[in-house]
């Protein structure tokens, strides 16, 4: 059955949660914490929440899918497969860890794995970690979801044109560093320090330079 | 974090860790699942590489969001909410009742201390999706002193993954090649001229490294080794089949 509109504008309990959740991250970058807040909306079942964050993800899901090769009726298929499970696991986000596009592009990511190459992507989640004590700085001392997402940006743009490449074909060609140097015929060696210092000036506009 | 067993405190960090092209080729799914494997046990291990991998993945996100929208055809969000409705009908209404965090991987065991082996005494827990423990394991034998059992014979994307069981100071010859050969400790220790591995420590070979790894403690050393081509495999096989040098 399809939830009548009506029924979805009124079904919208987690909407003052996000609305709250927006005012109190500020605005300067009201995209990044809308849909941040949003992810947090849905998690309570909020489907207007849903709506927003389907208008905004499905589209650009779309768009990862066909980049890395697949046909416009399967992208949409893994498109929406992946919103399904945005609304499923929405439980499991948390705003103090990571932005809203990269907890999306994960689930996109292992669905696309799943799919393409009938593989699992053996994972390790935080709370499941025994070993160790994380001596890291807790979340609230982190950057905050707007902030880390417009510096993101601005060191993307930062990237030579070679640490750019490298990237891109990283994440859209589904090539690992060995297979991009075949592909650029360049040594093996200049492709891992060209993804090194990417990473550097990543990690830097997270503000995690200081390990 | 659970501390309580008493283990825990001898667990040491790693020494020997991925490289970040690595851990991006991991964090943009780009590698076989053997390969992904032998990081994802690296992983449960280093926190480090775990805030690396939070930066790889906040670059994926920054990725897809600088996306032009691809305009959806057949799509549609109506559709989507009819199929959640219809997938959702039976279940509990209640979502926080229905969807426990533990759920959301099932490729991970049980978090729970007490309820699943320790990892100084079993698993690390990305592994446990394959194996249940490495006491239900049958080694076979395949050269003096190393035992194996073959753990992703042939994976889709045409990689391999299998436990090596090396007894003390059996080398094993390794050399780079054009591929990418990851071996990750699991218990035990083994050295090579870039120092000693213990648990969680991985080894890096891709033809831009070399490593002659040798067994060096007094116990049988157990380790994850995975490839990305079968071909490169059977190589491996080969010189492991050559005679030994002891220590
Ligand atoms: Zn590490």
């Amino acid at each position: 059955m399809i939830a009548p509109l009506a029924t979805l504008l009124t079904h919208a309990a987690g909407a003052d949660r996000a609305k709250a959740g927006l005012a109190a991250r500020g605005c300067d970058d009201p995209a990044a914490a809308r849909l941040s807040a949003d992810l947090v909306a849905v998690a309570a079942g909020d489907r207007q929440a849903f709506a927003r964050l389907f208008a905004h993800f499905a589209p650009r899901v779309k768009a990862y899918m066909l980049k890395l090769g697949m046909p416009a009726q399967r992208a949409e298929d893994l498109a929406q497969d992946t919103m399904l499970s945005v609304w499923r696991k929405a439980q499991l986000y948390d705003p103090s860890k990571a932005e809203a596009a990269t907890w999306v592009f994960t689930i996109a990511r292992n669905l696309r794995i799943d799919v393409l190459r009938r593989e699992r992507h053996p994972e390790v989640s935080d709370d499941e970690l025994l070993e160790h004590e994380d001596d890291r700085p807790p979340a609230d001392e982190l950057l905050d979801g707007d902030r880390r997402a417009r510096r993101l940006r601005g060191a993307l743009a930062a990237l030579t044109p070679e640490q750019a490449e490298v990237v891109r074909l990283s994440f859209f060609a589904d090539l690992a560093h060995p297979a991009i140097a075949e592909r650029l015929d360049v040594p093996l060696g200049t492709v891992k320090s060209r993804l090194r210092l990417a990473m550097a000036k990543i990690r830097k506009a997270l503000g995690d330079d200081d390990r | 974090m659970t501390a309580h067993h008493p283990d825990a405190a001898l667990a040491l960090l790693p020494n020997h860790h991925p490289s970040d092209a690595l851990l991006v080729a991991y964090g943009a799914g780009s590698l076989g699942e053997g390969l992904s494997l032998a990081v994802a046990v690296h992983l449960a291990h280093c926190p480090d590489c775990r805030a690396t991998l939070a930066e790889v993945e906040a670059l994926g996100g920054a990725l897809l969001e600088d996306l032009p929208p691809a305009p959806l055809e057949s799509l549609s969000l109506a559709a989507t909410l009819d199929r959640l409705d219809r997938e959702e009908a039976p279940a509990n209404p209640c979502k926080a009742l229905r969807l426990k965090p533990s759920l959301g991987k099932p490729s991970l065991g049980k978090p729970k201390a007490g309820s699943a082996p320790q990892p100084a005494m079993g698993l690390p827990r990305p592994l446990r999706a394959y194996v249940p423990s490495l006491d239900s394991l049958s080694w076979q034998r395949l050269a003096p002193g190393v035992r194996r059992v073959e753990l992703l014979p042939r994976t889709a994307s045409g990689g391999a993954a299998q436990l090596l069981r090396i007894a003390p100071g059996t080398a094993l010859p390794h050399h780079g090649h054009g591929g990418l050969e990851l071996t990750v400790v699991l218990s035990g220790h083994f050295a090579d001229e870039l120092g000693r591995y213990g648990p969680g420590d991985l080894a890096e070979v891709d033809g831009d490294t070399n490593h002659q790894p040798i067994a060096d403690s007094h116990r049988d050393c157990i380790c994850l080794i995975a490839t990305d081509a079968p071909l490169r495999f059977t190589g491996l096989m080969g010189r492991l089949m050559q005679p030994f040098i002891g220590l």
